[in-house]
């Protein structure tokens, strides 16, 4: 009964999908409001509608319908309640139904804005937002709908169809498979929710993107009206990012927070276009240029966006990620094709209006140094591109299989990763317009003069590692350049106004949030590139078979072997878990307890690392094997991650500067500007 | 002679025992970090995308535990990369072997690289420079006032 109703009720929505297109097409069409209401009132509705059917398929995980096929792929009975709830994006079809219910409430809240401004961009963006919706719903209703139940012939023969077949009697297996243990971790509570919500909003700017496009709206409009929107879906893409390296570290005991997965690399290539996106809006706003490059990035953006849901859910690429295969593949790549084609066709009748407006007038200037950086973002999103579809078009055009791993990735991207930390920390001093090589060297020697300090002392310290020394200087170099633009603002509001240092600070944040939350993002930044030199550079590891008593050392720590338990859990577990003590220096420091699990449902190991974390480094110890029965001797990995955390301490920081950055403010009211005005640049119209 | 053939098979039972333990060791067990430090550079064709020394499952051990006989038997590095690419293809290296249209992979990234490096460059000159003129032109145009009042007009109509 409840299922019937998810059903119904993502069927409905597929049906105001189709008319919200059709009314808002008419509505443009025949120029009569009232279609483009009735559009509104669809896209509206289709929030609350595929609000029932997902909780009509959380009520049926939690009460563990096993009737439907669904629950009975991701749900088992000795899963605890949240992994029940959560498992509503365990597998495709419930993640599907997940992203398209997040969708539908984006674009509801869009709908809810004022828009008498923009009565033209409306009817479009609702034909966009349908679309995408549309397309989801349609894989959803006709290849991997989740609401479909079991059915058992007299033969006893088990197939799914949505309603009973003849002869056939409901079926419903004792148990379920349960979830992947993989996803068993409260990382993945929130990881896939987090990642599809960036996904998900990249849609609306898009959205927004085609409106301007189609009605031929050269000015930016969009952009402004989308500018939240943007940071907030690239908050959400990168907190995603974040919390799904953290899980890796925790989960998939590889010592390690980033593999270069094919599925790692998808939810990262769209980061790489929205984070030059959102730099090279900026210089639309200031200067009314690059609006062909501004229109290419997001359309790259939403097509990356899709695409990195096809290779998730297709299965097309061999991956740890790639949980679930099907034949949805085509048609995703079928809707990326006739996506990118549209749009980029739209974008073509439009090139003459989109010239920018003004021309560049210094190679040094801020507009010059953001188009090196989109330059930079989108060079290493062609490398990243290029490692994911290699070993696929390795396979079709010579049929041989090939592996691209790390080392592909590290090594082509690295001199760029620096080139773009050089260019943090040049770019916050150079301005708008006009910037000489005087002027800029004027504004940069006192940071590079002090950050060259950081070198000295580095050799000093004994450090010899030309990667390291260089990535370390770099983010010394915009560490230093970002406090001192942070100290130069408040010094002078403060000489200005007469107000104290401190005051002067914090008014200078509130007042100017954009800007100082993209400084404090940049703060998050170099924390994460120093954790990361950390562990590319300086992670040491070590294997050892150990017999109780025996120790194991690495880096001034050791680890002297206790113990080791076998025991079953109630959520269908068999753990081995061994007493590790920990030492440095020979001081104790505390037990650790890595553990291998094993779970019977899906006759899957996994290992779970023992931690032992310090700002400094972390130990990552790892049970490989054992002596079965005796437990009288066992085999360790150990590694030490040196300044891994700081990575974690970025990501919080870089939350902090974006939600900064994208904090309202209070907006003077802009006066319609009149039709021949539109277009100028923001410092034209003064 | 009896005691004489018992000795000599003795002798010759010793001599094989000894030569096979010999043949069998071919040399030092490898340490742990040995091995891992060549497993880490090849993948096992089961489990996707996973290295080979952290790679969890008992088929991944007995890989571990092949490099191990092969080290000990006296191969290098290079020869048991080559040794499990020929038993299970070119897809258990952590990177595509250079040769053939493998070398894509290595060429296309700096190249694609290098091009847009290129038409960056001449974009941006060619922006420098073409304001210059542009605004020279406009100087001399707006010494007739009215001139410059028309085009105005006429460009916000456009």
């Amino acid at each position: 009964m409840v299922a019937d109703l998810g059903f119904f009720a993502l069927l409905t929505v597929f049906l105001l999908a189709l008319y919200g297109c059709a009314a808002a097409a008419i509505g443009i069409w025949r120029r009569q409001p009232a279609w483009i209401g009735s559009a509104r009132m669809a896209t509206l509705l289709s929030f609350p509608l595929l609000t029932i059917s997902a909780l009509a398929l959380i009520f049926s995980l939690i009460n563990l319908d096993f009737n439907l096929e669904y629950v009975a792929s991701v749900t088992s009975r000795s899963m605890p309640l949240y992994l029940r709830a959560t498992a509503l994006w365990g597998g495709q079809a419930g993640s599907l139904l997940f992203w398209s219910w997040l969708l539908s409430a984006f674009a509801s809240a869009v709908m809810l804005r004022d828009w008498r401004r923009d009565r033209d961009l409306q009817p479009w963006v609702i034909i966009v937002c349908m679309v995408t919706l549309g397309f989801f719903l349609s894989l959803i209703l006709f290849f991997e709908n989740p609401f479909l139940r079991l059915w058992q012939g007299v033969t006893g023969t088990v197939w799914t169809a949505l309603w009973q077949p003849a002869g056939a009697q409901p079926y419903a297996p004792i148990d379920g498979n349960g979830l992947n243990p993989l996803l068993r971790h409260p990382g993945m509570v929130v990881h896939p929710p987090l990642l599809y919500l960036g996904f998900v909003s990249f849609v609306i700017p898009f959205a927004f993107a085609i409106a301007a496009l189609v009605t031929g709206r050269s000015d930016d409009r969009w952009i402004r009206l989308t500018r939240r929107w943007t940071l907030v879906a690239w908050l959400f893409l990168s907190l995603g990012n974040l919390v799904g390296s953290r899980w890796a570290y925790d989960v998939l005991g590889w010592g390690g927070y980033w593999g270069w997965d094919p599925v790692e690399i998808a939810a990262f290539m769209p980061w790489l276009t929205g984070t030059a996106f959102l730099h090279s809006v900026m210089i639309q706003e200031k200067r009314g240029l690059f609006k062909h490059w501004n229109m290419l990035l997001i359309i790259l953006t939403y097509d990356l966006v899709i695409f990195g849901t096809f290779l998730t859910r297709s299965g097309v690429l061999s991956s740890v990620h790639a949980f679930a295969q099907s034949a949805i593949g085509p048609l995703f790549f079928l809707f990326i094709a006739s996506t990118l084609i549209v749009s980029l066709f739209l974008l073509s009748r439009r090139w003459q209006q989109l010239k920018s407006e003004t021309r560049m007038t210094s190679l040094l200037s801020r507009e010059a140094l953001f188009l090196l950086n989109n330059f930079l973002f989108v060079s290493i999103l062609v490398i990243c591109f290029l490692g994911v579809i290699f070993p696929l078009a390795s396979e079709i055009l010579t049929g041989q299989k090939v592996t691209v791993g790390p080392v592909y990735y590290e090594t082509a991207t690295g001199p760029l990763w620096a080139a773009l930390l050089l260019l943090m920390g040049v770019a916050p001093l150079s301005a708008w317009r006009a910037s000489t090589a005087r002027t800029l060297g004027r504004a940069i020697w006192k940071p590079l003069l002090i950050s060259l300090a950081v070198v000295l002392l580095l050799l000093a310290t004994g450090m010899r590692n030309p990667g390291a020394i260089l990535g370390l200087w770099l983010s010394a170099f915009v560490f230093l350049v970002t406090l001192y633009e942070f100290w130069r603002g408040a010094k002078a509001r403060s000489s200005n106004r007469g107000e104290n240092i401190v005051a002067a600070f914090w008014l200078l944040v509130v007042r100017n949030r954009r800007r100082y939350g993209g400084y404090i993002i940049h703060l998050g930044v170099v924390l994460i590139a120093i954790g990361v030199i950390g562990i590319e550079f300086f992670q040491l590891e070590t294997q050892g078979s150990l017999a109780v008593g025996e120790r194991l050392e690495l880096g001034g720590y050791s680890m002297e072997y206790v113990s080791l338990a076998e025991f079953q859990t109630a959520d269908g577990r068999l753990v081995d878990r061994a007493v590790v003590n920990l030492y440095k220096d020979d001081q104790f420091l505390r037990q650790l307890y890595p553990r291998r699990d094993f779970y019977f449902e899906s006759q899957q190991p996994m290992n779970i690392p023992g931690l032992y974390s310090t700002i400094e480094s972390d130990v990552y110890l790892r049970l490989v094997d054992w002596e079965p029965v005796s437990a009288q001797s066992a085999t360790f990995k150990v590694y030490l991650n040196p300044l891994v955390n700081w990575v974690w301490m970025g990501g919080i920081v870089f939350m902090v500067g974006t939600l900064v950055a994208a904090w309202p403010e209070r907006e003077t009211v802009e006066m319609a500007a009149p039709a021949r005005f539109r277009g100028r640049p923001a410092e034209a119209r003064g | 002679m009896k005691s004489l053939a018992v000795s000599l098979l003795l002798v010759l039972m010793l001599g094989i025992f000894v030569a096979s333990a010999a043949a069998q060791e071919g040399g030092p067990t490898p340490h742990p970090d040995e091995v891992n430090a060549i497993a880490r550079n090849l993948y096992c064709p089961v489990c996707a995308n996973v290295p080979l020394d952290v790679c969890g499952t008992a088929a991944c051990a007995q890989w571990r535990q092949q490099i191990a006989d092969l080290l000990t038997q006296g191969y290098t590095e290079q020869q048991i990369y080559d040794y499990f690419v020929q038993q299970y293809g070119p897809s258990v290296l952590a990177t595509p072997p250079a040769s053939g249209f493998n070398w894509l992979i290595y060429l296309l990234p700096p190249a694609v690289v290098l091009l847009g490096a290129l038409f960056l460059s001449r974009g941006l000159l060619n922006w420098k420079c073409k304001p210059a003129k542009r605004q020279l032109a406009h100087k001399k145009s707006a010494k007739d006032k009215y001139a410059q009042h028309l085009e105005d007009e006429l460009r916000a109509r456009r």
